[in-house]
């Protein structure tokens, strides 16, 4: 049994959803030609003054209060001061003790300690601050220095910082999944990994399983991904661990994953730390939010994903782990909405939705937003099925061809010919040459073995090219037999 | 006709009649400005190109200079400092907008302590400027530029910054009328930050109608600076009646006391004497926080300078000393591109913010600033208007302080409380001392009560001759 408990907190940085920055009137545009998006203000040139970008405030308030936290009732900002090519000011307009929200939590499920349940799990959030984003450096390509690209400079960013609630890395990595899914639902954040809008910070200590005392923590930087989240807390607790065996202390400091090492390598430590400085923002003027403002954000909100698993489960009779699937991913659980809107059973779309369509798509390597499928055209296959028009087995062909000539259902089961037969006298012939042909598998069910009448049904489908009606095939069989 | 000695409200008189009477007077003053300021040095670069003369708007072909920390599109923007040589902005600060909308042009950019960093002009990375009246003399600071150019009749009027007294002491060691209006009155869009919290711009005239003039073009709410008052602008020019009847003003007990000049206490006491002959009402005042005003000054001011400075790091604008790594570019960039007194206040400012030291200078300063700002609103509850002395002393000697920073502070002793509570106050010319050299009076009022000021300031000028006198150059 392993001697040490860990301790984990995570520091999110979320790029907030809006067309202009939090400080001057850019466009927030990924991808734009370097230092396109970009004027006096986020430029940081002398003399330039922010004015505050109310969208950002107000995406960030739909934040606080889903994470049941609460919102201050005044707003003020104050400046972090660093020296950084990629900060034009030479200090980054931040919150420093009124974050625009703390005090709220985030409930995930983890595997219960006896690893047999999924248990729900409260993780404190301590704040959530509004910032601007920096500039990016850009090394490559470049002879004798760096060019700096601040497009991305006054993008606003919240920063949501957990407790160290975390005990396991796999919970880092819910805990990431299940935030970033109530943000895509709240509809703040692209939340993209790789478009930087979505960036992650972990600090990680271990002490002795009982201890009430937390140990030196250590935060790892430069993680790219919710997995590299997992493997560098995972990396960072054995090399902790063996330190402590060691007899050798942990040093407080910063470390940067090396995804490709798959290590974690010191920065800086605690003494290197930089003196921030903070001061309250003299060129910002504090002002208050009103209760009634909070009401209305409040009232404004979407519904998060927590309480369409729910629905999703009461309404839809669909089990926890349906529900759950088709929620955490928001376009796939709206494309299922679409379906059922359509009045098919929504047990069957799920089916067929999560199962076929995507493993479908999956093996023509087609990501699920450029589907080509619409949520009325799965509807309407899924119609042919429920009203006997085709069998599922016919459905399954159908699919891919959907995808493939992105035809509808109703036409290729027209071109093809592949309605269901349910004319008896038609299925009670072949039925007859079924068993007439197999006399061996015909004793064996006769002598009680009446699973083998699955094999002369396959038999009847097989000589009607799938087209026959199992339920009739296995009707008239069983009638014949008995 | 001597064109250059016009005033602002009579260039804007002469320019209005026809396009060629612009062309004149701005001509007329580049040629003053050729033949006499490489004795002042008031300018640090002057505008060549001819401007087109416009005969529309209030100011329509007045030619104006500008202290060179306020930004113009395509002007270079030094502040004085080695570090920002060669800069050139590329946009214009909302004054510079509101200038030109009103039919003025910019003459040239004045020259101005470092960063707007002292009180003698003499931290100017470009030399210093020197007094009109006296050329072996400072002209104040840091608006010395400024001050100097219209009390030399290089320019028709200017506008200045003041942080702690910046336009008001040089215009009371050069004779001039400076107002620093109430925070908030006039956008900061554009002026390159001091001490974000306390900087104003605000005109340095001839006159007080001038000034009057000028701040009604330059204030009102701007929606780029969230600093900046949503509130209507008055006609200032309504508030030019020769009568102060009734006016209660106040003489802060605490502001007579060592170290103010006796030429200087005298001519105070002369004013004051004119108010009660004009009618007003004298009233002794306390201000009992006045002895903190210059340490909360240097906590709150070079707090801010400090962060509002460390952009110029050599990455995108301005000076880049040669160096092989980052950390080497920036060390050597800041020392050689900054001054002494730079360096000095951004040390202060970096102290006071540091962790550790916070709370027992920044936060007490700030908590002081608070108790001092009260002290103006209690006084304000029981007069109009504060009179005192602009600066303990008639000018000084240039050289004479260089190396003695805190009895340089010493001279915005008077200047730097307004900025601290963020009240509006003028510099009038107060007169003379026995070896002729100017004495200003300072009138301080509540937050946005301009009107106040430039009422009293507009009867006490036509009551004397002080303005009328020029030097000889």
């Amino acid at each position: 049994m392993n001697m040490y408990e860990t301790v984990i907190g995570l520091e999110t940085h979320v790029q907030l959803k809006t067309k202009s920055k939090i400080f001057c009137a850019c466009s927030t545009q990924f991808g734009s030609e370097p230092n396109v998006n970009t004027c006096p203000v986020c430029l940081g040139l002398p003399g330039s003054l922010p004015v505050m970008n109310k969208e950002a405030l107000a995406l960030a308030m739909k934040v606080g209060l889903a994470l049941n936290a609460q919102i201050a009732s005044r707003i003020k900002f104050d400046r972090k001061n660093y020296f950084y090519p990629d900060l034009p000011k030479a200090y980054q307009i931040s919150q420093y003790d009124m974050p625009v929200s703390s005090k709220g939590e985030l409930v995930i499920e983890v595997k219960s300690p006896s690893g047999s349940d999924v248990i729900k799990k409260r993780i404190g959030i301590t704040r959530a601050h509004l910032e601007e984003d920096a500039g990016k450096l850009l090394h490559e390509g470049v002879k004798d220095g760096s060019w700096v690209d601040y497009n991305r400079g006054g993008v606003p960013l919240l920063e949501i910082v957990s407790e160290p609630d975390l005990r396991l890395p796999e919970e880092a990595y819910e805990y990431l999944h299940t935030l970033k899914s109530i943000l895509i639902y709240l509809d703040v954040s692209d939340c993209n990994m790789e478009e930087g809008s979505l960036r992650c910070d972990a600090n990680v200590s271990i002490r002795k399983n009982g201890d009430a005392k937390l140990g030196t923590k250590v935060e790892i930087k430069n993680l790219n991904s919710f997995k590299a989240v997992q493997k560098a807390l995972q990396y960072e607790i054995k090399r902790q661990t063996e330190l402590v065996e060691r007899g050798e202390r942990i040093r407080q400091e910063t470390r940067l994953w090396d995804e490709g090492k798959g290590q974690t390598f010191s920065m800086r430590s605690k003494e290197e730390a930089h003196d921030y400085r903070y001061f309250p923002e003299p060129d910002l003027v504090p002002f208050t939010v009103s209760r009634e403002q909070v009401e209305t954000v409040r009232k404004a909100l979407p519904e998060l994903p927590q309480a369409r698993i729910e629905r999703f489960r009461k309404t839809f009779e669909l089990s926890e782990y349906d529900a759950y699937a088709l929620v955490s991913d928001k376009p796939l659980a709206d494309y299922f909405e679409a379906c059922v809107a359509k009045g098919v059973h929504p047990k069957l779309v799920s089916n067929w939705l999560q199962t076929e369509l995507i493993g479908a798509l999956n093996e023509r390597k087609i990501d699920f937003t450029k589907n080509p499928v619409s949520a009325s055209d799965l509807a309407a296959l899924v119609r042919l099925i429920e009203n006997g028009t085709i069998s599922g087995k016919i459905a399954k062909d159908v699919l891919p061809l959907m995808i493939d000539e992105k035809k509808s259902a109703d036409m290729i089961v027209k071109e093809k010919n592949l309605v269901q037969v349910t004319d008896e006298k038609l299925i009670e012939k072949v039925c007859d040459q079924v068993i007439a042909a197999n006399p061996k598998v015909v004793e064996q069910y006769r002598s009680g073995k009446t699973q083998s009448i699955g094999f002369l049904v396959g038999q009847v489908m097989k000589e009607m090219q799938g087209k026959a009606s199992p339920k009739l095939a296995n009707e008239i069989l069983a009638r014949k037999l008995g | 006709m001597e064109l250059h000695k016009l005033t602002l409200k009579q260039a804007a008189e002469f320019s209005k009649a026809n396009p060629q009477n612009a062309k004149e007077l701005f001509n007329a003053l580049k040629a003053r400005a050729k033949a006499i300021d490489s004795k002042v040095k008031a300018y640090l670069s002057l505008i060549e190109k001819e401007p087109s003369f416009e005969t529309k708007g209030i100011l329509a072909g007045v030619p104006i200079s500008i202290k060179d920390n306020i930004c113009i599109e395509g002007c270079e923007t030094t502040c004085g400092s080695k570090i920002l040589k060669g800069y050139v902005p590329p946009y214009d600060a909302t004054v510079i907008k509101k200038l030109k909308a009103a039919g003025a042009f910019i003459v040239g950019k004045c020259n101005m302590d470092e960063f707007a960093f002292g009180s003698s002009n003499e931290s100017s990375a470009f030399g210093p400027v020197h007094n009109p009246w006296d050329l072996t003399r400072v002209p104040g600071g840091s608006s010395g530029g400024s001050a100097a150019s219209v009390a030399a009749d290089e320019a028709i009027a200017a506008l200045g910054s003041d942080t702690g007294g910046s336009i008001r002491q040089p215009a009371s060691f050069c004779s001039a009328v400076g107002i620093k209006p109430t925070y908030g009155r006039v956008s900061r869009y554009g002026l390159v930050a001091f001490g974000s919290s306390l900087d104003q711009i605000g005109p340095i005239t001839k006159t007080v109608e001038d000034a009057a003039i000028l701040l009604g073009v330059i204030a009102g709410h701007d929606p780029h600076d969230s600093t900046s008052a949503n509130l209507p602008v008055p006609d200032y020019t309504k508030s030019l009646v020769k009568d102060v009847k009734g006016l209660k003003i106040g003489l802060p007990k605490e502001y007579f006391v060592k170290g103010l000049d006796p030429d200087v206490e005298q001519a105070v006491r002369k004013a004051v004497k004119i108010y009660q002959d004009l009618g007003a009402k004298i009233v002794e005042i306390s201000l009992p926080h006045t002895s903190y005003a210059v340490h909360i000054y240097y906590i709150v001011a070079t707090a801010e300078a400090s962060s509002n400075l460390g952009r110029f790091d050599g990455v995108r604008y301005g000076f880049r000393a040669q160096s092989s790594n980052l950390s080497d570019m920036y060390l050597k960039t800041r020392d050689e591109g900054f001054g002494a007194e730079a360096k000095r206040r951004i040390l202060l400012g970096t102290f006071v913010l540091s962790a550790g030291y916070y709370d027992a200078y920044y936060l007490r300063g700030l908590k002081a600033r608070t108790l001092l700002k009260q002290d103006f609103e209690k006084a304000f509850e029981q007069v109009d208007l504060i009179l005192s002395p602009t600066a303990p002393t008639p000018p000084f000697k240039l050289g004479e302080k260089v190396d003695d920073p805190i009895s340089m502070y010493l001279s915005d002793i008077y200047t730097i409380s307004a900025n601290l509570a963020g009240v509006p106050a003028i510099s009038i010319p107060g007169g003379f001392s026995k070896e002729l050299l100017p004495i200003g009076i300072q009138l301080m009022a509540k937050p946005f009560a301009e009107e106040t000021i430039f009422r009293a300031a507009y009867a006490f000028e036509q009551a004397t001759d002080f303005h009328k006198k020029k030097p000889t150059l």
